[in-house]
């Protein structure tokens, strides 16, 4: 080093700094901000006459690392977003406790509060695989996905504050968009590791995921992690809200359906390379992907190439946290030659995510909710990708 | 075992006064009017239902100038999705999910049409309104007949057709790690 630095002291004047075009400044510093203009991922959604509720998709086949940009962040909203300013926003805890309570977000920032990185996913997150035709692509097929840090105080502390009369056992979630939008949470999951987020990725919530107050429920579907929160009735009785009995429950080939279907199960994709996607040339790449579960910490991710006659392990990022996106990879090499890839999680309750086929032969395919079978894609020779239904 | 008795009660005593203890003193109680801007949560025992009835041929008109447009005349759907028919789908290849043929409790009916619609304009309807138009669709699905009228003491005692259509969640409880 000192040799080399030694060596290397006389630099002829010519090449120290002077170039043949002199260089150019920047751009100046700014106060918010943004993205290469080269960068160009942004979510996608269908169109609809009626644009303030359906899904927004993230793009996960341009996803890197396990945290979602929360410009990025999938939405699914009812009612549209609404406008709120935090000095006016309270949240009430009201229903069977001791002492109901009217809070402002100063008050509730004020309390000891933890930091949790979670994934975030919709119970209806790929359900257009239960179809025929599966998904073209990654972000329409798995994009009701995302994963954040989000802080935020525990629910647990805040009903403790109240004093939940004895015989409750329900707390019904609304949110102050214009539909009001209601869930009945039971009140173990409130007392376990329910959050009342009010930030997320380092800075407030976006209004589009809730601003300023969201429920965070870990591991349960998006629907549950009730946005723009602004009550918490504490009841002995669900109130089968509509997005609880219409909606969000799993119909199943007898005729009867499942309800309050709460945890999202491991499941993972394989983002890159993925549906509509291009290699450009031989050669080798890094497979890459994504695995979650509601249930706890993704423990291996396996891979096939060959149509899922065998599998190899796949390296894992770290660190694995429970109920995060965990990003797996693979060294993989491709020679021109027809690849069938897919990979399988395992979490640590030992539960190995299924087939499609072993999802239907179980639930047939008007379930619509909580889809997470393993998906294929082909990587053709000329190196263009396809699902496997093209 | 009348010393454990007392020990027992003293215990849920101290726990009840626990209870009562706030740690952080914050907030204030909700005043009345920060209760009635929250939605009213109806519970399928009926709990939090509003005074006020309404009639089918009342509930003909609101749904004509409030629902129609995007339910179609006869809640067969257009927009907004069809809210009629569908009994006895359930178990076919391509069920047809509506109030009718799905919907486990009529309180949800009236719990949903009073907080999110119509869709452009959440909250118009009075409750008397909503009344109605839960009426006049629980009419259109055949469960309640022309002359039956609708209030907080009648709706929560219709049954609905697919009432028994539920099981709680039966995937495997896997052990499901604490993790906070």
């Amino acid at each position: 080093m000192g040799a080399a630095a030694g060596a290397g002291l006389l630099v002829p004047y010519r090449d120290a700094l002077a170039l043949d075009t002199p260089g150019k400044l920047g751009t100046p510093l700014g106060p918010y901000g943004e993205r290469s203009p080269f960068e160009k991922a942004v979510r996608w959604r269908r169109d609809t006459k009626t644009p303030e509720t359906g899904s927004s998709f993230t793009p996960i086949q341009d996803s890197v690392g396990t945290l979602t940009p929360s410009s990025l962040h999938y939405e699914r909203h009812h009612s549209g977003i609404p406008t709120i300013d935090p000095a006016q926003h309270r949240l009430v805890i009201h229903g069977l406790v001791e002492r109901p309570l009217s809070l402002s977000m100063e008050e509730i920032r004020r309390l000891p509060s933890v930091t949790r990185i979670l994934f975030l996913e919709c119970g209806g997150n790929s359900g257009s695989e239960w179809a025929d035709k599966t998904g073209v692509d990654v972000q329409r097929s798995y994009g009701l996905l995302s994963g954040s840090e989000w802080t935020g105080v525990p629910l647990s502390l805040l009903l403790a504050e109240v004093g939940v009369k004895p015989g409750a056992s329900w707390v019904i979630a609304e949110g102050a968009d214009a539909c009001r939008m209601e869930r009945s949470i039971p009140l173990s999951k409130a007392m376990d590791n329910s959050l009342l987020a009010f930030g997320q990725n380092g800075e407030a919530i976006r209004p589009a995921q809730g601003y300023p107050l969201r429920l965070i429920n870990p591991g349960w579907e998006g629907n549950t992690n009730v946005k723009w929160l602004h009550s918490l009735k504490v009841t002995n009785q669900a109130y089968m809200a509509r997005d609880e009995t219409a909606k969000y429950t799993e119909l199943m080939p007898d005729g009867k359906a499942w309800i309050f279907t709460y945890e999202m199960d491991a499941k993972s994709v394989i983002t890159f390379p993925s549906g509509g996607q291009t290699l450009p040339r031989r050669g080798p790449y890094e497979l890459t992907g994504l695995a979650w579960s509601g249930r706890g910490t993704i423990e291996r991710v396996e891979v096939t190439l060959d149509g899922g006659r065998s599998w190899v392990n796949a390296r894992l990022h770290e660190p694995r946290l429970p109920i995060a996106l965990t990003r797996f990879r693979l060294p993989w090499r491709f020679d021109g030659r027809e690849a069938v890839i897919a990979s399988r999680a395992i979490d640590d309750t030992g539960y190995v995510q299924p087939t499609r086929e072993a999802l239907i032969a179980a639930r047939g395919t008007n379930s619509n909710y909580h889809f997470n079978g393993i998906k294929f894609w082909i990587v053709r020779a000329d190196g263009t990708v396809t699902n496997v239904d093209a | 075992m009348w010393t454990r008795s007392v020990v027992v009660l003293w215990l849920a005593a101290a726990v009840r006064l626990a209870a009562q203890s706030p740690t952080y003193g914050v907030g204030r109680p909700p005043t009345p009017e920060e209760i009635r801007g929250l939605g009213s949560a109806i519970a399928p025992d009926g709990e939090g239902l509003p005074e006020g009835s309404g009639t089918v041929a009342a509930g003909r008109e609101v749904f004509a100038a409030q629902c129609s447009r995007c339910h179609g005349p006869n809640g067969d759907g257009n927009v907004g999705p069809v809210l009629v028919g569908g009994q006895g789908t359930l178990r076919s290849p391509r069920p047809l999910k509506t109030v009718g043929s799905y919907w486990p409790y009529a309180t949800t009916l009236w719990d949903y049409i009073n907080r999110a619609m119509p869709f452009d304009q959440p909250g118009l309807l009075k409750p008397p309104e909503v009344y109605a138009a839960v009426a006049y669709i629980l009419n259109l699905n055949g469960i309640i007949r022309e002359d039956h009228v609708i209030d907080a003491t009648s709706l929560p005692k219709i049954v609905m057709p697919n009432r028994n259509g539920f099981i709680p969640d039966p995937r495997p409880k896997t052990r499901n790690r604490k993790t906070n």
